[in-house]
């Protein structure tokens, strides 16, 4: 019995397996992963679109078209949803490659915060720019 | 108890005992495969494009902050270094694109036999080659 397992654990199976993940919830960072690139499907190609006409137009061009209701509701979606699916997989990434406990704990948590820093900071200035025009 | 995950090791063999489960060979052991290649890239373009949208939010508060922020941000982007940015940027977000859908219609249950893997697989690559081509050579026309 070279192979047995170090431990003697007067636990069920079940008790075991509940420990190492949710019983429940487990498939939600899944599929909120899922949603969020059936979301960014049409939105990114809007987007693309509409860049078309934005790469090289002055900055007054870009406060018009950003004060077009519908152009800025798509624009406040496409940053909202694009930070959320970016936090998931970028989590996914650091649970992968970060074994340390405090380091990914540490990592994780700088990257939610910065991907919620970013996301709002695109949203503030959307509104801006969708208010002033 | 040593560690939570040494609990996934622990298995049963037919006759009751139990084992500790072989770890699988790690991955410079496997021969390089259009599969396991395009599945790293996909992840390899989602963190560049988590990156590249430092320049998408750069751009929205430069707009809406000032004529002297964007018309930095502007210059910044119509270098030639900015350009190849903005190319691999474009590029990437293709490749994620069309991986991403292939991999939706993976969950959705199509598409899993062997040579459909890799017609699709190749079918991705050429795709990105192409769109990347075309949003540049629309982008460069009409800008």
């Amino acid at each position: 019995m070279a192979n047995a397992p170090r431990q003697t654990v007067m636990r069920s199976d079940l008790g075991r397996a509940r420990g190492l993940g949710s019983a429940k919830s487990g498939t939600a960072h899944w599929w909120a992963e899922r949603v969020t690139s059936i979301a960014l499907v049409p939105l990114t190609l809007w987007f693309i679109l509409a860049m078309f006409r934005l790469v090289a137009v002055p900055r007054d061009t870009v406060i018009a078209w950003a004060g077009n209701p519908i152009n800025a509701t798509l624009l406040l979606a496409l940053v909202a949803i694009t930070f959320h699916h970016m936090a998931l997989g970028l989590q996914v990434v650091i649970e992968d490659y970060v074994h340390d406990e405090k380091t990914r704990m540490a990592s994780l948590l700088a990257m939610k915060g910065l991907t919620a820093l970013l996301a709002i900071a695109s949203v503030v200035a959307v509104l801006k720019l969708a208010l002033a025009g | 108890m040593t560690d939570v995950r040494e609990a996934q090791f622990v298995g049963r063999t037919t006759d009751g005992r139990t084992v500790r489960r072989p770890l699988s060979p790690h991955l410079q052991i496997y021969k390089p495969q259009i599969t396991s290649g395009l599945s790293i890239f996909h992840r390899i373009t989602g963190c560049a494009l988590s990156a590249g949208t430092l320049l998408l939010v750069w751009w929205l508060v430069a707009a809406a902050t000032s004529d002297g922020a964007f018309a930095t941000v502007s210059a910044v982007v119509h270098t030639w270094l900015g350009h190849l940015v903005l190319f691999g940027w474009t590029a990437a977000l293709w490749y994620h694109f069309c991986a991403g859908i292939r991999h939706l219609a993976w969950d959705a249950g199509y598409g899993f036999e062997l040579p459909q893997v890799h017609a699709s697989g190749k079918l991705v690559l050429v795709a990105t080659g192409v769109l990347t081509v075309l949003t540049w050579v629309i982008g460069l026309v009409v800008a």
